[in-house]
């Protein structure tokens, strides 16, 4: 990671304006999203944009030939240009041709994309923003950090400051007053432009319509007053059919800014009248750069799926942390770093998709229905297989690699970690690895390890059996989870088998994008897993349940790999996680707990992985209660704990602040208890409290519900 | 559906009256013209976009009213406080107003001024956007308008301020004696 965009990353994160309004905003908008969906299925609303979106998308030349063809009936002239170049020499040309000197733009997304306004400026022409946070930020000489709030990272302080210098006078920071100021200023640029210039947020091919979407009515205005419209549009806008309109319209303003409907809607199909009596003259730019190409790469073909609403960074957490100019481009948070890979380069993502913590808080979001993190991981391939990977990461991978080397390699750590540990944590790390345990302590690995003292638990032989993976923090760092795992599955009559060449799920490398190394450890796995009959292969780990159940097909597929497939399919079938299988085991009456316990409050967090790759969030929380346990929800509940695995070494940094949320969010409930499901969860939360000094107690939920069993 | 759209239009700011014949509603404007101070000086003019809710109407209280205009030119609207026009359908789910703005001088009265008084047929009112395209269609209107509330924005430190480009005010009048769907 490049020393600079680890100071941008410091410099957001130290900025506490910046960090209050996100944050303020991305909690609110939480609440307000949700009352603006009352009422609607929001499954199947966005079932129909994906539909309508993806449809254009197979077929964009022709869907893009149809619009043409339609809005040039109606008198519109319509250029399509794959290149940006083009673009700005078209409007030049346009622009010189009808002697234009000064131009409004109301917000256009795809002109920021080509840097429009650096191009009409150098060439004599005035342009002025008309939407009031792309002004903000044109006077302020910066680029947007949201997509549909340019100007959210900015405080009402700062945005007196920059209206003060452009009318020259003193004003005071009334909110009200400075909109005034903005309009009266902006109201005789209207007047006078020459050309308006706006985008679209739909394109409809079967009609030669667009569609624009806005709250101040600056649109309006563009599309009205000067004599030459442009709407210069991404192809990925384009729709076939006209009544793909309504779905989008539901969803964007909910979504975007949790209105039922903007202010304003326009629906332009050709040029009007001026108020002249003349006829305006219409000029639509249909821009590829590179959707094309997008829309043709089966793992990206998604991304055209996208309505511009700005959800994903919304529900962020670490787009709260740190705004959106850390991400060095137009185009911001999870969707940005996708869309500056294409529109840009790859290379330009290279430090931004670290940024990415794979929670998936976005995807439950989606009106597009696109899959941001998945998207974001396939980057990361990519960038291994164009760079190679980092040398640290490379050398610790072909350790992972190798099972034997590997685990022998863990038990030195336990003792060469001795020096830093006191109970059961590692305190504190010398020099540059002091930054892991800033903020938490990192727990000692433990003196035996699950694979040591498996051997030693007495089982009654079964018939029904279990295989358990482990994962390697459980085996390592927290056996007491596996022996608690054992006792629960004993009780109900299932045998647990613990082979013991299991190894690491590949997790790690598959995140940091070293598919090859992933794909090893999948092999491996499933080699040993399938070994032994039985019923199940449980897992405590959500992650590693996910490798099991979902990702070892797709990495080896990735990786050519087909012949191992089937096999990873009959792996999946038999995996499930040890909370979704304990309360099928209550549920049968094979497993209770003991009568009339009264356990006090428990308040539980929910993994990134068992609630939104697994959907699991349910039989945990009921489980915990059956026990005896008093459930408190915290805020937040379902918010990432920062941990994300190697993301926490990578980026303490943010990994530190997400963690004190939701330290904070745990002791607010007034529950002197947390259970949760993953073991990644508890090293961070457990360390988080350990650091701080705190009495509340993490534990994962297996080890509660053992406890708790009947006699 | 009256109802639903009055609370959904209410909820965004817009101002929301019932009138049963035609009179009542110029009673209604000529009386709220008088208390905005809408007089013949430039920022308290009141233009009015002709539509046929004036056909057939005694409209001689309005003709003499010093400062209200039915000749809506640019420079007209941009001085007047008060636009006047009629908006053909109402969308109860989101309490928007729909009209055809493909005359400019609709959209001059509607967008540049900072009240906007809507005339809308109570006959009118359709339930959501589905059942509205199955009566308005780009096909035969060129410049298909949604009004929803007044001009609003949360770009400064997302405060909602009413009012940025477009109208402050939204001043919406059914009128019960106005006809069903015209296009």
């Amino acid at each position: 990671m490049k020393s600079e965009f680890k100071a941008s990353i410091n410099k957001a994160l130290n900025d506490a304006n910046l960090t209050g309004a996100l944050g303020k905003f991305s909690e609110a908008y939480k609440v307000n999203r949700a009352k603006a969906y009352e009422g609607i299925d929001f499954e199947a609303l966005r079932s129909r944009v994906a539909e309508a979106k993806s449809s254009a998308a197979c077929h964009l030349d022709e869907v893009a030939d149809t619009f043409k063809k339609n809005a040039e009936a109606l008198g519109a002239k319509v250029y399509r240009t794959k290149d940006p170049q083009e673009v700005k020499e078209y409007i030049l040309k346009l622009a010189k041709e009808n002697g234009v000197k000064s131009v409004v733009k109301s917000k256009s997304m795809a002109t920021e994309e080509i840097h429009l306004n650096k191009t009409l400026l150098e060439n004599g022409i005035s342009v002025a923003e008309t939407d009031l946070g792309e002004w903000i930020i044109q006077l302020a000489g910066q680029t947007p950090s949201h997509m549909v709030m340019p100007a959210i990272h900015m405080t009402k302080e700062e945005v007196s400051d920059i209206f003060s210098k452009e009318v020259d006078e003193r004003l005071s920071t009334d909110i009200p007053r400075l909109v005034k100021v903005a309009r009266n200023e902006l109201r005789p640029k209207f007047l006078a432009a020459d050309m308006g210039i706006s985008g679209a947020n739909i394109a409809v091919a079967e009609t030669g319509s667009i569609v624009l979407v806005t709250n101040e009515g600056n649109a309006r205005l563009v599309t009205t007053l000067p004599r030459i419209h442009v709407a210069l549009i991404g192809v990925e806008k384009l729709v076939e059919k006209f009544e793909s309109v309504v779905p989008i319209l539901d969803a964007l303003p909910r979504s975007a800014t949790a209105q039922l409907l903007t202010s304003y809607v326009s629906i332009i199909s050709g040029p009007n009248p001026n108020d002249d009596g003349t006829l305006k003259e219409m000029h639509i730019i249909l821009m590829d750069n590179r959707r094309t190409e997008m829309a043709q790469d089966p793992k990206f073909k998604q991304a055209l799926q996208c309505i511009r609403c700005g959800s994903c960074l919304n529900v962020c957490p670490i787009f709260r942390l740190v705004g959106g100019h850390v991400f060095g481009s137009i185009y911001t948070g999870g969707i940005g770093t996708i869309l500056t890979a294409w529109f840009d380069e790859l290379k330009k993502s290279e430090d931004i998709q670290g940024l990415c913590i794979q929670c998936g808080n976005c995807t439950q979001v989606c009106p597009g229905k696109l899959d941001i993190p998945e998207m974001i991981m396939e980057i990361r391939r990519r960038l291994v297989l164009e760079k190679g990977q980092p040398l640290v990461q490379k050398a610790i991978f072909s350790v992972v690699n190798n099972r034997k080397l590997f685990h022998g390699m863990l038990r030195a750590a336990s003792i060469a970690g001795k020096p830093f540990t006191s109970g059961k944590f590692i305190r504190h790390l010398p020099l540059f690895l002091s930054d892991l345990t800033d903020g938490r302590s990192l727990p000692a690995i433990a003196d035996r390890p699950f694979r040591d003292i498996f051997p030693e638990i007495r089982q009654p032989k079964q018939k029904e059996k279990a295989v358990f993976y482990a994962g390697c923090l459980i085996d390592f760092a927290y056996p007491e989870m596996g022996v608690a795992l054992v006792k629960l599955l004993n009780k109900a009559g299932i045998e647990v088998v613990f082979p013991q060449e299991q190894t690491c799920c590949g997790a790690p490398a598959l995140y940091n994008g070293a598919y090859e190394v992933a794909a090893r450890n999948a092999v491996d796995n499933i080699k040993v897993l399938l070994k032994e009959e039985a019923k199940y292969v449980v897992s405590a780990c959500p992650t590693c349940t996910v490798a099991l159940a979902h990702e070892f097909a797709k990495t080896l597929d990735s990786v050519g790999e087909t012949g191992w497939i089937g096999k990873a399919k009959e792996l999946a079938a038999k995996t499930v996680d040890l909370a979704t299988l304990v309360k099928r085991l209550v549920d049968e009456g094979r497993l209770s707990f003991k009568e009339g316990a009264v356990l006090g409050k428990i308040t539980y967090h929910d993994s990134c992985h068992l609630k939104r790759s697994l959907n699991v969030f349910e039989e945990p929380r009921e489980l915990l209660q059956k026990a005896g346990y008093q459930m408190e929800e915290m805020f937040e509940c379902d918010m990432c704990c920062g941990m994300g695995g190697s993301y926490s070494m990578k980026l303490p940094e943010i990994s530190a602040p997400i963690l004190q949320r939701k330290l904070h969010n745990i002791k607010e409930t007034g529950a002197p208890m947390v259970a949760m499901d993953c073991p990644g969860c508890v090293l961070q939360i457990r360390g988080g409290f350990d650091q701080e000094g705190s009495a509340v107690r993490v534990k994962h939920t297996a080890e509660l519900l053992a406890e708790q069993l009947k006699d | 559906m009256y109802e639903q759209f009055k609370t959904r239009a209410v909820g965004v700011g817009a101002e929301v009256h019932r009138v049963a014949t035609k009179q009542d509603g110029i009673d209604f404007i000529l009386g709220f013209l008088k208390k905005e101070g809408i007089d013949d000086l430039p920022g308290s003019y009141a233009v009015w976009a002709k539509g046929t809710f004036l056909e057939g109407t005694q409209r001689g209280g309005l003709d003499a009213f010093a400062g209200l205009s039915f000749d809506v030119t640019r420079e007209r609207a941009s001085r007047a406080k008060i636009g006047i026009s009629e908006m053909t359908f109402a969308v109860a789910d989101t309490g928007s107003l729909v009209q055809d703005q493909g005359a400019v001088d609709q959209r001059l009265v509607s967008a540049l001024t900072e009240i906007h008084i809507a005339l809308v047929p109570s006959a009118n009112i359709v339930p959501d956007k589905l059942s509205l395209f199955t009566r308005i269609s780009p096909k035969t209107s060129r410049y298909i308008a949604f009004i929803t509330g007044p001009s609003r924005t949360a770009d400064i430190e997302r405060v909602l301020t009413i009012g940025v480009h477009g109208p402050e005010r939204l001043v919406i009048i059914f009128v019960d004696e106005l006809g069903g769907a015209k296009q």
